[in-house]
C-alpha cells in the first residue's frame, strides 16, 4: 500500500475479550458435560468420550476450509488484499484444527480398532486428503514471490479447494462401505438426548475457539501492519525493511 | 453452588485401560492450543519490540530536528 494512504482501523480486536470469555466458559461447560453428564456409551464405554472433541474439531476444520474459500472470493471480486489475509488466516487455523482432528481420531482408532490408522475407511482417508490438499496452500504461497500474484493464485486455490470439501463429504456419504457409525444425520441421528446436548455444546465451544483464534491472529497481523505503516509514515519508505519471501500475506 | 455439589458427588471417572487414550486425545487438544498461544505470545513480543524501536527512532529524529530549528530561529 502506498505511503500516506488512509486505512480504516481494524475491527478484529473489538469485542475480543467478551468472545474469549464466552469461549472459555463454553469449553469449560462442555468438558463438565462430557465427563459428568453424558452417559457412557453402551458399546464403546469410556473411549467414546473422544467423540466430543474429535468430531467438533473435524467439523469446524472442514467449515474453516470452506470459510477460507468464501473469503478468497471476496479477494478475487474486490482485489482488496485484506480479504486474502482473512482467507489465509481462516485456512491456517482450519489446518491446525484438522491436524487436531487427525491426531485425536488416530488415538480413538487405536483404542477402538487396535490400529492407529485404517486405510480402507473412506471417512478417515477423505479427511486426510482434504488436510493434505490444504497443507499445500502454504508452500504454494511461498513459491510465488510477487505478493499480488501470490494473493491471486492463493485465492483461486482456496476457492477451488474449498469447493472440493463439500463434494468430498457428499462422496464419502454416498460410499457403500461404512465403518464410521452415522450418529449425526439430517433426519436427527441416533444420539440420545444427553449425548446430543453435550455434543452440541462441544461443537459450539470449538466453533467459538476457532472464531476467537481467527480474530486473535487477524488482530496480531493488523497490529504488525500498522507498525510498518507508521514507520513508513514517520521515517519514510527507506526505514521499512522488506518482508522477503514469505507465505503470509504482506 | 449446586454445580459444585454435583461435581463433588459425581462418580469417579472410569480411568482403566481406556483412560489413557481419552486423556491423550484431550491432552493433544490442550497442547495444540498452548503451542498456538506460545507462538502468538512470541509474535506479540516482536510487535512490542518493533513499536519500542520505532518510538526510539522517532524520538532520535525529532531530537536531530530540534537543534536545527533553534539555529534557524537564532539566525533570523
Amino acid at each position: 500500500m502506498a505511503s500516506g494512504t488512509v486505512v480504516p482501523p481494524s475491527t478484529h480486536g473489538r469485542g475480543l475479550k467478551g468472545l474469549s470469555l464466552a469461549t472459555i466458559a463454553t469449553i469449560s461447560l462442555a468438558l463438565v458435560l462430557v465427563f459428568y453428564y453424558a452417559p457412557l456409551d453402551a458399546d464403546q464405554g469410556f473411549i467414546q468420550k473422544i467423540f466430543y472433541i474429535h468430531v467438533p474439531l473435524a467439523i469446524v476444520s472442514l467449515c474453516g476450509f470452506i470459510f477460507g474459500g468464501v473469503l478468497a472470493i471476496g479477494h478475487l471480486r474486490t482485489g482488496d488484499r485484506r480479504w486474502d489475509m482473512r482467507s489465509y488466516v481462516a485456512i491456517h487455523m482450519a489446518l491446525i484444527f484438522g491436524v487436531g482432528a487427525l491426531i485425536t481420531g488416530s488415538i480413538w482408532a487405536k483404542a477402538s480398532w487396535g490400529h492407529w490408522w485404517v486405510w480402507n475407511e473412506p471417512t478417515l482417508v477423505s479427511f486426510l486428503i482434504v488436510v493434505l490438499l490444504f497443507a499445500t496452500y502454504q508452500p504454494l504461497r511461498f513459491a510465488i514471490e510477487d505478493p499480488m500474484l501470490q494473493a491471486r493464485y492463493a485465492s483461486v486455490f482456496a476457492v477451488v479447494a474449498g469447493a472440493f470439501v463439500p463434494l468430498n463429504f457428499i462422496a464419502v456419504r454416498l460410499a457403500q462401505q461404512y465403518v464410521h457409525p452415522r450418529v449425526l444425520t439430517l433426519a436427527g441421528g441416533n444420539l440420545p438426548g444427553s449425548m446430543r446436548l453435550t455434543f452440541l455444546i462441544s461443537l459450539v465451544g470449538i466453533t467459538l475457539l476457532y472464531v476467537t483464534l481467527w480474530r486473535y491472529e487477524m488482530t496480531a497481523k493488523n497490529a504488525r501492519m500498522q507498525v510498518r505503516r507508521l514507520r513508513r509514515t514517520l521515517l519514510g519508505d527507506d526505514a521499512v525493511p522488506g518482508y522477503g519471501r514469505s507465505a503470509a500475506p504482506s | 453452588m449446586s454445580a459444585l455439589l454435583t461435581l463433588a458427588t459425581a462418580p469417579a471417572l472410569p480411568l482403566h485401560s481406556a483412560g489413557k487414550y481419552v486423556a491423550g486425545a484431550y491432552i493433544v487438544f490442550v497442547a495444540l492450543i498452548l503451542i498456538y498461544v506460545a507462538i502468538m505470545a512470541r509474535r506479540l513480543t516482536r510487535t512490542e519490540r518493533d513499536l519500542a524501536e520505532l518510538r526510539r527512532e522517532v524520538e532520535a529524529t525529532q531530537s536531530h530536528e530540534e537543534p536545527d530549528r533553534d539555529l534557524t530561529g537564532a539566525a533570523r
